[in-house]
């Protein structure tokens, strides 16, 4: 016996406070510096889309502050161009890498994960707080892409030694995308393709290899980890989801990884992985001048192609544990069984493979071939049949059901409105025929924002009000909270729903305005609408943050289980401890989601909970619903 | 919800919720039951370190796939595309990892069957061969420097730096941890514990090891067998 407890494995809590809240190895810390980190990512990122749509709607305009802090990308506090381009590039970057990769993922899956599954922590935590602090990392390196692009000060230092930063902008240019040839010339091609390009191309290249180390621990620990009883079909849907992404994360992001080295080469390196031979760049031939060397033979395309395979796995990386989240949180609070929870768990696998064939979509106009277009048009509508099987499970989870509409609830239902009304515009999106007009319009950005920005942002709201109180012990205010929702939701839907609307008038995407152009002139009382709407709805989101930090100090004790809900997490104390459950493993004897069974005493039966009769023998009988 | 009760019997089989018919308690999970409700023991190391390592080898696999379809789109997207002639002493640096893999596969089975001492001097010559095979690259990249030919030279050329120089960081990881094993492998208290650790880690060093050995071949192959 002796020889059996040395061979167990378990950390005392630490008790300092480095160890206990900073290089914390807790997969339950971890995850709230997760979260932290993606609500501070979000501040920055929300702003920018409100200096854009500042810059839209009173085009023109003197900013006297914006002069005042970027005093060479807002001149006299009027936006150039180049510093709205710039704005756009760190929205998206900031946005997709920092928010919604990180939060779903590495904030409540890291928490929630182990615990769902009945383990201690994560199968490899040093490498757990590792992949934290390397993506804090790349955060900080983002952030110095601003600075030292948007400073002239810093520009003339750090960013000299770094490949010349121009100093007008507050970022690199060149969108999220960071397209080639104009990615890969460096200063040459322009204001903020300098430093600023460098700082975040290894910036991207950090986030990865964080990504990855997280991505590797989430596999290991749901195939190694799982206690007594907890069998893959008995996991709940938010496992699966996170499960599905971290595989997505694991195999995309290395992709990412190689071209950000290719695109960083052709930079610092001078090699012509991506430039084209006899470019003419800022009225300088190739070759011509020693800050254009000669370069030949390389393909912008291929970028393209390594960025997208990359980049469409990733819309579903941000999306899928909203979809997990959201499933968990209909069933609970419809008080009923998901819905096909096997169509459900079939249907995350189904988005996540076919999501790794369709990255051809977002290329329709870089003059592929029409067959392998058709293929991927084809193969991307299909993509539609796991989403519905997906969607009607939530209507089929809520049909009948006995709603409890707290905030959480909410949200998820928002959750299923978003990726529906968002969603649907991707098969408007897929046909080649009608993506070849709609391309690089407003209505592209009004479908992703909705479906892989609002819906997924829409999912970890859900997440937050759900969880909140096992993670901090505390409720959220729910009459905050749905004053929260309602405005949030009517918000987004005025803000995205309109600029479906302007692309179809043919308004293009990354304009910084739209005075010169006649034929948009009449749209200007839309884009308004859309600027006022948009900055209501960041507004409200100050009750988010007030609530959160409030509830988190002052907000009512929560029990152990608030939700009467049945998965492990809700078996233990509110927070939980250290190693999750004080050293004994729970044994799982039923589903995770066994709500108004037939004949039990209560409404819902913990994952935890023994048989009535206290029999094991439950192998034989078919579902009886 | 009335509606949807189709049986009126007591309620003593789990009835909804998606779970499958599996047995319960002591089944299914990967982690095995150890008797009364305790802690369980965490004898899985072994197995959790091989997942993990697995796992993280994909994602390898993925990043030198997508580096390879660069390869092969460059290589056809233009006419500047003029292979390298193969330097020599590559095929002195394939032997020297090919028979790495080799030592380190001893010293795996040493270790397992309890032979630390043996253990330890394979482990010390695959760290002298992967040393071996890392400076006779950067041999090769001195005697192709020597003759002009450097990263921006020409496309294949870019390539082959790019390609040997990812393996050979991946390698270079590789032989941290070997050194770390090194370091280990010295006698020490609760020796047990500890060789069930080594065992662990040695197992997953060596599945990575084979992969960086495979992984070399098919690169060489593909830089220089391959039109």
């Amino acid at each position: 016996m002796s020889a059996t407890h040395e061979a167990v494995h378990r950390h005392p809590a630490p008790t300092g406070f480095i160890r206990k809240y900073i290089f914390s190895v807790d997969h339950k810390v971890i995850g709230i510096q997760y979260i932290l980190l993606a609500l501070a990512a979000v501040l920055v990122g929300m702003s920018m889309s409100v200096l854009m749509r500042m810059n839209l709607s009173w085009p023109g305009t003197n900013w006297p502050i914006l002069g005042t802090l970027f005093p060479g990308g807002a001149p006299g506090g009027m936006m150039t161009p180049e510093f709205y381009l710039s704005l756009v590039t760190m929205h998206g970057t900031i946005m997709v890498f920092f928010v919604l990769t990180t939060a779903p993922q590495g904030g409540f899956g890291n928490y929630f994960l182990p615990i769902q599954i009945g383990a201690d922590d994560m199968a490899f935590p040093t490498l757990n707080m590792l992949s934290f602090w390397v993506t804090l990392l790349g955060f900080i390196v983002i952030l110095a892409a601003i600075f030292v692009e948007g400073n002239p000060t810093l520009a003339a230092g750090i960013g000299a030694s770094l490949g010349g930063a121009s100093g007008v902008t507050v970022g690199p240019i060149g969108g999220w995308t960071g397209y080639a040839p104009l990615s890969a010339l460096g200063k040459i091609a322009g204001p903020g393709q300098g430093a600023g390009m460098n700082l975040w191309i290894i910036s991207i290249a950090i986030f990865c290899v964080g990504s990855l180390l997280g991505a590797l621990n989430f596999i290991t620990t749901l195939l190694n980890m799982r206690t007594r009883g907890m069998s893959l079909m008995r996991m709940p849907l938010t496992c699966w989801a996170w499960f599905t992404t971290a595989v997505l994360a694991l195999l995309s992001f290395p992709v990412l990884l190689g071209g950000g080295v290719l695109l960083l080469l052709d930079r610092v390196a001078d090699t012509s992985f991506f430039i084209p031979g006899g470019l003419y760049v800022s009225g300088i031939l190739s070759g011509q001048n020693p800050n254009f060397p000669l370069h030949s033979g390389g393909s912008p395309i291929l970028w393209q192609h390594l960025f997208w395979f990359f980049g469409h796995p990733e819309v579903y990386i941000a999306i899928l544990p909203g979809m997990g989240a959201t499933s968990h949180i209909l069933s609970t609070f419809a008080r009923k069984p998901v819905f096909g929870y096997r169509a459900m768990v079939f249907a995350i696998f189904a988005i996540g493979l076919l999501g790794f064939f369709v990255w051809g979509h977002h290329m329709f106009i870089s003059g592929m071939s029409p067959y392998s277009a058709m293929t991927f048009s084809i193969l991307t509508l299909s993509i539609g049949v796991p989403s519905a099987v997906k969607t009607f499970n939530w209507l089929g989870t809520l049909w009948g059901g006995r709603i409890r509409f707290t905030t959480a609830m909410l949200f998820a239902i928002g959750f299923v409105s978003l990726f529906v009304a968002g969603g649907i515009t991707g098969l408007v999106l897929g046909q080649t025929s009608l993506d070849l007009p709609m391309h690089d319009t407003y209505f592209v950005t009004a479908h992703f924002h909705l479906v892989m920005g609002v819906a997924s942002i829409f999912g970890m709201f859900a997440a937050t009000y759900f969880w909140f109180p096992k993670m901090f012990g505390r409720m959220m205010s729910e009459g905050i909270g749905k004053i929260h929702f309602w405005i949030t939701f009517i918000g987004v839907y005025c803000i995205f729903v309109p600029m479906h609307t302007m692309g179809i008038v043919g308004m293009p995407r990354r304009f910084s305005q739209f005075t010169e152009y006649e034929y948009l002139k009449s749209l200007h009382p839309l884009v308004m609408f859309v600027s006022v709407a948009a900055i209501a709805t960041v507004l409200v989101q100050v009750l988010f943050y007030f609530n959160f930090f409030w509830s988190m100090f002052k907000g009512k004790k929560a029990s152990d289980n608030p939700w009467e809900a049945t998965t492990l997490e809700w078996d233990i104390p509110s927070p939980p401890p250290h190693d999750n459950f004080a050293g004994i493993a729970p044994t799982v004897y039923r589903g995770p989601y066994e709500f108004a069974v037939p004949g039990a005493s209560r409404d819902y039966m913990m994952q935890s909970e023994p048989d009535a009769e206290g029999t094991t023998d439950n192998g034989d009988n078919g579902h009886k619903h | 919800m009335a509606t949807m009760v189709t049986s009126t019997r007591p309620i003593i089989k789990k009835s909804a919720g998606g779970g499958p018919k599996v047995p319960g308690p002591g089944g299914n999970g990967s982690r095995k039951p150890n008797g009364d409700g305790d802690l369980l023991p965490d004898d899985s190391r072994s197995r959790r370190y091989r997942i993990g390592m697995w796992v993280g080898l994909a994602s390898i696999f993925m990043m030198f796939t997508s580096l390879t379809s660069a390869y092969i789109v460059r290589a056809a997207s233009a006419n500047d595309w003029k292979p390298l002639p193969m330097p020599k002493i590559l095929l002195v640096s394939t032997g020297l990892i090919l028979i790495s893999s080799v030592t380190l596969e001893l010293a795996r089975r040493r270790l397992k069957a309890g032979r630390q001492y043996h253990y330890a001097q394979f482990l010390v010559l695959t760290m002298a061969l992967g040393f071996g095979f890392l400076f006779t690259q950067l041999n090769a990249w001195r005697e192709l420097a020597r003759q002009g030919v450097y990263v921006t030279t020409h496309p294949h050329s870019s390539f082959f730096y790019l390609l040997t120089g990812a393996h050979g960081v991946h390698l270079f990881g590789g032989l941290l941890a070997i050194i770390y094993l090194c370091i280990r492998s010295r006698p020490r208290p609760k020796a047990d514990l500890a060789a069930a650790k080594s065992l662990a880690a040695v197992d997953a060093l060596t599945i990575y090891w084979h992969f960086m050995d495979g992984l070399w071949l098919y690169l060489f192959l593909l830089l220089f067998f391959w039109r």
